[in-house]
């Protein structure tokens, strides 16, 4: 028998070449496959920037933009966005006599006659100094301003001053004067006081002034730098413009944001998470209890919300000095949490069913596994789009009731109580309406969307068909 | 059917009691005092007006007083408006709330199901990005800026013309309610569209359509015998919320217009602590929007045959 001596290497390992099913892809966790479902989703994603800049906007804004949102500057009430900001030099404010007319004609049974008017100095924020021409016949005059071309409907405005002495052909308006473009309207008036059916009007362009003094002390300048008349100063900066009391925009929107988000997250997130702990107890003990829970659920939703809002808002009173917001807060945790309890339990009461968790508890999974491991996993994408849903509803609710004066009391400024102050100027002064409700609908639209992002994302159940 | 109707009927006189109830708590919880407005009174004026309206007894019988009044459909006597009672007021206001929000139904309803199965028929085209845009800017602008910026709209176009093609605000003939009723509807218009497309969408491709077409039915046809009725179902359901958001945004837009509406009325007593109107109107508002949205529900189990109401 002749020995082999065999080695290693006279060996060779066999390999069995089997076709197993490999997984081709590395495996995504829900998590990624809801991120890459939502990274896809270009509206989802534009929207997440907007809400990631708006609450940008809300925290970091106040510290960047730190005009003082009460604070009042008077010589700006209700301007514009990019408007003028020049003012000039002037001197002290000085008393007008006016200009009176030697002429002593009894006043006439009609006036036909109309009177010219002309400036007897430049109109400015200070002072609008007006001389007309005498009419004949007439027994005195009114001053009308408008702050739009009277022409089409005889609209000549706001009654400025009644006249009686026809020798007086002067007028002095020191009413409230802002820098733009104001018609003035003078009207003879005959004997018995009737106007005349004629008259004229005299467009007006102010310029905006200040006193030397004035500017100092208001710190638009050095309290060092000599001012001589006619030079030019600059009033301060408001980049938004500012509201019917002079108060910054920018400033103002950006503490009403803090309002408004704050009440559009923070409460979703209460009313949520009681819905959440309220659903899941009446789905995890059932019976009875379930049954009583979830009646009275049904009668909360029952309840027509937005009254109860007012009367929850009634019931607590503000006291002085107080926002009004965390009444707020309460009433709608109260009210809005029948919702979610219902799609918790709902959810719930579903995956209990599910093969998987009959196939977990097969394997010797406790109680606590279950819920930690299966139940909210599951149920943890359903309210999460529940809770991005809510926020536009919520910032809705507020806005509305701050709009009717039901909401944060002022000063402090929410965008619903900002449009509800806008709308009474919005003729005159868009701006003051305009930017709070466009930041509302910016910040409701961008949620929406964000929520139908997320839904898409993470509930494959309820995936939109697009 | 019967017994359900029986129970929804039961569970909303429950609702409405608790509204009740809950109004007058509210109501006597409020800090201050009714009567503190009233300049000068002297004491003996005071208790004749305490006397007057009830506020010297105790408050449980104050509470018993105002439920048998309730139910005898008697709301008391205006805080603000002297001689004036709270029956009269929503008498005489309710049902220019009631024309406004009726039109603003009819406007959102058939605007909702039009624009929906419109853009479910050109389905990512288009009119269905147009008109889908404008769904989301209607569910994103808040009604009362709608309102404000309509009437500015208005103004310009009436200024633009040169006379009065549409008034601007305020309340008489049909064309008072036109615009106003139109801006009413548009939020839940916008939402119906967005229920109706999503609901067409589901339908196309239901078997009973493929057979529709399969037997030789024309287009137009299959479109409104087959898809049309199918698809209106889920807009019903969502009809009595609906009611509840126009009737509250009626308080908006009446304000706005101003339209002299039972809205109008409640958010003015709101701010005068008008105490009877706040509870008749209140009380008045919840059992109508509670037994409107039972009406609701009992109508689509009629309508839909598949619906068990139990």
């Amino acid at each position: 028998m002749t020995e082999l001596s065999l080695t290693a290497a006279d060996f060779e390992r066999i390999t069995v070449e089997r076709r197993v099913q490999t997984i081709a892809r590395p495996s995504l966790s829900y998590w990624r496959d809801a991120w890459v479902r939502l990274k896809a989703n270009r509206r989802a994603l534009a929207s997440l920037y907007i809400v990631i800049a708006l609450l940008f906007f809300t925290v970091v804004g106040p510290w960047v933009w730190t005009v003082d949102p009460t604070a009042q500057d008077l010589d700006q009430l209700s301007t514009p966005p990019g408007a003028d900001r020049r003012a000039q030099i002037v001197e002290p404010y000085v008393p007008w006599n006016g200009v009176f007319t030697a002429i002593n004609e009894p006043p006439a049974e009609t006036v036909r006659a109309t009177a010219e008017i002309r400036l007897a100095e430049p109109a400015s924020t200070q002072a609008v100094r007006l001389v007309w021409a005498p009419v004949l016949g007439a027994s005195g005059y009114r001053v009308y301003r408008n702050v739009y071309d009277p022409a089409p409907d005889d609209a000549v405005g706001l009654p400025l001053a009644e006249i009686y002495d026809p020798r007086q052909v002067s007028y002095e308006d020191l009413l409230d004067l802002t820098p733009t473009r104001y018609w003035y309207s003078v009207i003879a008036t005959d004997r018995n006081g009737r106007e005349a059916e004629e008259y004229t009007t005299l467009a007006v362009d102010t310029i905006r002034v200040i006193t030397a003094a004035e500017a100092q002390t208001r710190g638009l300048v050095d309290l060092e730098s000599p001012l001589s008349l006619g030079d030019e100063v600059r009033v301060s900066f408001h980049p938004l413009g500012t509201d019917y009391l002079g108060r910054d925009m920018l400033a103002r929107l950006m503490y009403g944001a803090r309002v408004s988000l704050f009440i559009g997250i923070i409460a979703p997130f209460f009313f949520v998470l009681t819905g959440i702990l309220y659903g899941s107890a009446a789905g995890f003990i059932g019976g009875r209890v379930d049954q009583v829970l979830m009646r009275f659920a049904d009668f909360v939703v029952a309840l027509p919300f937005l009254l109860f809002m007012i009367l929850f808002k009634i019931a607590f009173g503000i006291g002085p000095g107080e926002s009004g917001v965390v009444p707020m807060l309460v009433a709608l945790v109260v009210l809005s949490w029948p919702a979610t309890a219902r799609l918790v339990r709902g959810q719930i009461l579903q995956i209990r069913e599910e093969a998987y968790i009959g196939a977990s508890q097969l394997l010797g999974a406790k109680t606590h596994y279950l819920i930690l491991r299966h139940m909210i996993p599951n149920t943890v994408g359903v309210v999460l789009v529940t809770l991005t849903f809510a926020v536009p509803t919520v910032i809705f609710v507020e806005a509305f009731l701050s709009f009717i004066g039901m909401g944060v009391a002022p000063p402090t400024p929410s965008w619903g109580s900002m449009c509800n102050e806008g709308i009474q100027t919005m003729l005159n002064h868009p701006h003051e309406l305009i930017l709070p409700a466009a930041l509302i609908s910016l910040t409701v639209l961008a949620f929406n969307l964000l929520g139908d992002g997320l839904r898409d994302a993470l509930d494959s159940r309820m995936r939109s068909r697009e | 059917m019967y017994a359900y109707a029986l129970k929804r009927l039961i569970q909303g006189v429950v609702t409405v009691w608790f509204i009740a109830t809950a109004t007058f708590i509210a109501m006597h919880s409020v800090p201050g005092d009714p009567l503190l407005n009233e300049r000068g009174v002297n004491e003996e004026i005071r208790r004749n007006l305490e006397e007057r309206y009830g506020l010297d007894r105790p408050i449980f019988d104050q509470y018993l007083i105002y439920m048998s009044n309730m139910v005898k459909g008697d709301f008391g006597i205006s805080f603000t408006q002297q001689n004036r009672s709270v029956n009269d007021i929503i008498r005489e206001h309710f049902p220019v709330s009631a024309a406004l929000g009726v039109l603003a139904i009819v406007f959102a309803g058939l605007g909702g199901v039009l624009w929906g199965a419109l853009t479910a028929l050109y389905r990512n085209r288009l009119p269905d990005v147009i008109v889908m845009f404008l769904v989301i800017l209607g569910i994103s602008v808040p009604s009362f800026v709608i309102a404000a910026l309509s009437q500015l709209a208005l103004v310009g176009l009436n200024g633009f013309v040169g006379f009065s093609v549409l008034p601007v605000a305020g309340w008489g003939s049909i064309l008072h309610m036109l615009i106003p009723s139109l801006v009413l509807g548009l939020g839940t218009m916008a939402f119906l569209t967005r229920l109706m497309r999503s609901s067409m969408l589901e339908i196309v491709n239901a078997d009973f359509i493929r057979t529709a077409y399969s037997k030789g039915l024309p287009p137009t046809r299959v479109f409104i015998k087959h898809q049309l009725r199918n698809a209106i179902l889920p807009v019903i359901t969502v009809l009595g919320p609906a009611i509840a958001a126009i009737t509250t945004g009626g308080f908006v837009v009446e304000l706005v217009f101003a339209i002299p509406g039972l809205g109008r009325f409640f958010v003015q007593a709101v701010q005068q602590l008008d105490y009877t109107v706040i509870m008749g109107t209140t009380v008045f508002y919840g059992a109508f929007l509670v037994f409107m949205v039972i009406a609701v529900d009992l109508l689509y189990g009629l309508i839909d045959p598949r619906v068990r109401l139990k």
